[in-house]
């Protein structure tokens, strides 16, 4: 800010009699002014921390001791011996984060495309079905994490009374990733529907005229029209979904709180109790960036899938 | 023929649409009728819709309970929320503008490296930003929560967007008036760029207000926390009190729901624009 400010005084004082070059000079810093603030931020907070954090994974290191020796690559070979115990945990947690992952982005395309597909015509109350699907994810997953705790309570909780159910969907296997799943489902399918919505408004009208005309059927302007025209926006739709689900921590913190043993303690869950409530902060980098590899893995994969086939 | 059964397709579509929306509303209805039951009425059984009795006890003892300063609570979410969308703004306006208006050497550069950084999963940053805000005596107090989010990319990129689809005859008339960059930059293209600048505001303030994780580990002490953070410490007791923790989610969901409801449309067209266009 200071520096915008500062800009600002000279270039108005100096305006009428300012010698040429000066002017120019003062044009020439102009731009590197306006991204200062900005570029502070982002290298404070952005680049250091990714060096950093690399840096930080090659230690020993834990905030509250004077000595940070340096292990090399130690905290990254131990997590892959799955006999040590980290490892043994840190896979439990990636495989809690893959198995959320799975289960849930299909419902979270699937679902949010059909709603999509249902609010794209023209009717009333369209736009007040639009804020109601969305609402939910206005809430904070703190909000979200208690209010389902309660509706999923085995004992009071209205789930098991309106399905007639004695399940414990907060603490036994197969039931916990249902809720999971579910409760994850209720809260954010309303963000991709509303992507999926404004990518189908997108598609140009004179498309599905000329197709009809044609003789096409519903069915086959889906596949013909609707499908290829939501490529882009669906790209970008799996991607985020994959990146929202595998960094999923609240719904595990506040519903499961990891039961049963950890099974469903997710591998952000494991990084971020690992680095800033044990304070092994190096183990917590190397984990982070195994995931990240993880992670960026799977967006090369999304788009090489949805590369190959537009070429076909 | 054909207007009757178009007719009674949209009556089923209605039909399905108001279902589904009434039952997708649902919880949010029990979470604040549960906020006023009774003790004994929030851990019945017996799935009670209307409270009865009808009580405000939940939000009195929450309110005034030493432990749990929830006012407090309220009051740094509400400077953390405010204060990190007004940085957002501050910071990624001029940044944006430059980006998009501006011609520089080092442009493409900076501008592929910030984008580059939106493909960064943000979980490398958790530990070496606890780490960094620990350096900066930042830990336990509201700039740890304000400040590190703005690093962003985000905000830069959508309002670059925008400020790349204005027209340029205004800022060069401007410019001929005599006006310097920082001028044009002030009266011409920011008046113009408001809805994107209020929508980024709503974007980051829900955001912020409704951060979970990083709050809960680098904000301790009872007075420094978020909403979210001090809620979830209502978690850690062994009998949960749901008459308690249903009126904290309301307390917490009032802001955001209010927000919602005045400026619904910028928020939702906010996110579906910058969806396609990320």
């Amino acid at each position: 800010m200071s520096l915008l400010t500062r800009q600002k005084s000279p270039s108005g004082a100096a305006e009428p009699a300012a010698p040429a070059g000066a002017a120019r000079r003062m044009r020439r810093w102009t731009p590197y002014a306006f991204l200062a603030p900005y570029l502070t931020l982002f290298a404070v907070f952005m680049v250091l921390p990714i060096g950093f954090g690399f840096w930080t994974s090659l230690h020993e290191w834990d905030i509250n001791l004077p000595a940070k020796p340096f292990v090399g690559p130690e905290n990254y070979t131990d997590l892959f011996d799955p006999a040590s115990v980290d490892g043994g945990r840190f896979w439990t947690a990636m495989r809690a984060t893959a198995i959320f992952t799975l289960f849930s982005v299909p419902l979270l395309i699937v679902l949010p495309l059909l709603v999509a597909l249902l609010m794209n015509g023209r009717f009333r109350g369209r736009n007040l079905y639009r804020a109601v699907y969305f609402a939910p994810y206005v809430l904070g997953v703190a909000v979200v994490g208690f209010l389902w705790r309660f509706l999923l309570d085995g004992n009071i909780g209205l789930v098991n009374h309106y399905l007639g159910l004695d399940v414990q969907w907060t603490t036994d296997e197969p039931p916990v990733w249902i809720a999971l799943v579910g409760v994850t489902v209720w809260w954010t399918l309303g963000l991709n529907a509303v992507i999926f919505l404004a990518g189908l408004q997108d598609i140009p009208r004179e498309l599905h005229e000329a197709a009809m005309v044609d003789g096409a059927s519903a069915w086959r302007r889906f596949l013909a029209v609707t499908l290829p025209g939501l490529r882009p926006v669906t790209v970008f739709v799996v991607n985020a979904t994959i990146l929202a689900s595998a960094n999923m921590f609240g719904q595990s913190y506040l519903i499961t709180a990891g039961a049963p043993a950890d099974r469903t303690k997710t591998a952000i869950y494991l990084i971020a109790e690992t680095g800033l409530r044990h304070f092994d902060m190096g183990t917590a980098s190397a984990m982070s960036f195994i995931l990240a590899a993880f992670l960026m893995a799977a967006s090369a994969l999304v788009f090489g899938a949805f590369r190959d086939r537009s070429r076909r | 023929m054909t207007r009757d059964t178009r007719g009674l397709r949209r009556a089923l579509l209605h039909l399905v649409l108001a279902v589904v929306a009434a039952l997708y509303l649902s919880p949010l209805v029990y979470m604040v009728s549960t906020s006023f039951k009774t003790r004994e009425g929030a851990g019945s059984t017996d799935p009670q819709w209307i409270p009865d009795p009808f009580t405000t006890d939940a939000y009195r003892e929450i309110l005034g309970s030493a432990d749990s300063p929830i006012l407090t609570w309220f009051v740094n979410s509400l400077i953390a929320a405010t204060g990190h969308a007004a940085l957002v703004l501050v910071t990624a306006a001029p940044a944006a503008y430059a980006l998009a208006r501006l011609r520089f050497r080092g442009r493409n550069t900076i501008f592929t490296v910030v984008v580059a950084t939106l493909f960064v999963p943000p979980v490398v940053l958790l530990i070496p930003t606890f780490l960094i805000v620990n350096e900066l005596a930042w830990v336990d107090s509201l700039p740890a929560v304000i400040v590190p989010a703005a690093a962003g990319a985000f905000g830069v990129f959508f309002l670059r967007q925008f400020f790349l689809t204005l027209p340029g005859e205004l800022e060069e008339a401007a410019e001929l008036d005599g006006c310097n960059r920082w001028q044009i930059f002030t009266s011409v293209a920011l008046p113009l760029a408001r809805p994107a600048l209020v929508t980024l505001f709503l974007l980051s303030f829900l955001t912020n207000w409704n951060d979970f994780l990083w709050p809960i580990y680098v904000l301790l002490s009872p007075e420094s926390l978020t909403l979210p953070a001090g809620l979830g410490n209502f978690q850690g007791a062994n009998n949960i009190r749901y008459d308690l923790l249903m009126a904290g989610a309301v307390i917490a969901s009032l802001p955001v729901i209010a927000l919602y409801l005045v400026a619904q449309r910028w928020v939702i067209e906010g996110i579906s624009r910058s969806g396609l266009k990320g």
